[in-house]
């Protein structure tokens, strides 16, 4: 049994929740927040993948076969990739108005609710 | 919270999730086995509507409804920040931004590339049902062929090769679009985002049906989003804040 791509998903994610936890910085908080979603990635990609078989496109010189990699989870994996690029931009933006509003971008000291 | 219990709080839950997950890799199937229900009924549903590229028909044709989805988010997060990001009552727009010059070679590479850039964005857009591609990955390579003139230091051309308010209505528009295939499905079938173009010849570029024109108004709002979220990000960049502010 061969799980090592599934640890390193696990291991990803993971990761990436520690360094949001320890962040003393907002943007490093939301770069921790797409290193553990690169995570679901790996692990998708690993769940489709299989030894020794194509990408699922095909042409004229490749004749429709089954025995390619899930092409399902390869568009789970796209629609993840799309979901974490918009997230980022979103919080990165509500992190500039914190930095205005505050004057500091360190989650520690964002103690008090503010209008 | 203090430091030292919050390490302990996420010491205790970094080891739960760590044997959850463990736990559950154990009980999966094999890595790289044989073993793949899903793209045993994929495949040959994407090959009977002609679309060469699966992962396209998976996203366009079989699954439509969650790429719908996926464009929501898209365009409820290009909405949200320009909402967040819109100058403040006490902010100006600095008047000459990217004065700086860049070196001569970084120039030549952004006049060379900005056309390539182009052009294969538009390739990967309008093949994404016969070769790897799509709207999504199309639309992302058209937003950063048009900032290379930034990276050349002409961002004054490029404000003037994308005309804010045009982006904003081909933003919606392919957001739209998307909508307006799906009830197109609904008048031909009776099937939201059904497929409801002929299939056409496989691997070709007039096949999968419907895929192509999907796969444009999304390349089309995904560009767009993405320039007006950069140009968001890059008026930030060159506000000014006026003097006389206490905060």
């Amino acid at each position: 049994m061969n799980i090592y791509a599934y640890i390193v998903a696990g291991v990803l994610v993971v990761l990436g929740g520690v360094g949001i936890a320890r962040s003393r910085d907002l943007v490093h908080a939301i770069v921790c927040l797409s290193v553990s979603q690169s995570g679901t990635y790996v692990l998708l990609l690993a769940i489709g993948f299989q030894q020794g078989a194509a990408a699922p496109v095909f042409g004229s010189t490749s004749k429709p076969t089954k025995n390619v990699v899930d092409p399902v989870v390869q568009a789970m994996t796209l629609t993840d990739i799309v979901v974490s690029a918009t997230v980022t931009a979103l919080l990165l933006a509500l992190a500039i108005q914190i930095a205005k509003t505050h004057g500091t971008v360190d989650p520690d000291e964002l103690t008090a609710l503010e209008g | 919270m203090s430091r030292s219990l919050r390490w302990v709080v996420l010491g205790v839950g970094v080891a739960g999730i760590g044997v959850v997950l463990l736990l559950a890799f154990l009980g999966m199937p094999d890595f790289g086995s044989t073993h793949h229900p899903y793209r045993d009924l994929a495949v040959p549903a994407a090959v009977r509507h002609g679309t060469a590229n699966v992962v396209s028909s998976v996203n366009f044709d079989q699954r439509a409804i969650d790429t719908l989805g996926e464009e929501t988010i898209l365009f409820g997060s290009v909405l949200a920040v320009a909402a967040l990001l819109r100058p403040a009552d006490d902010e100006e727009q600095q008047q000459d931004p990217g004065s700086r010059v860049p070196l001569q070679a970084t120039r030549l590479f952004g006049y060379v590339l900005m056309p390539l850039t182009l052009v294969v964005g538009i390739d990967i857009v309008v093949h994404g049902h016969v070769t790897p591609g799509g709207g999504f990955q199309g639309g992302v390579v058209l937003a950063t062929g048009l900032h290379l003139l930034y990276v050349a230091g002409r961002y004054r051309s490029m404000e003037r090769l994308r005309p804010m308010p045009l982006v904003e209505v081909s933003e919606a528009a392919g957001t739209a679009a998307f909508a307006a295939l799906g009830f197109a499905g609904i008048g031909v079938t009776g099937s939201f985002l059904a497929n409801v173009l002929p299939p056409g010849s496989f691997g070709q570029l007039f096949s999968a049906g419907a895929v192509p024109l999907f796969n444009v108004a999304v390349g089309l709002a995904v560009a767009s989003g993405c320039v007006v979220m950069l140009a968001k990000f890059f008026e930030q960049v060159f506000l000014v804040r006026n003097e006389g502010d206490g905060r």
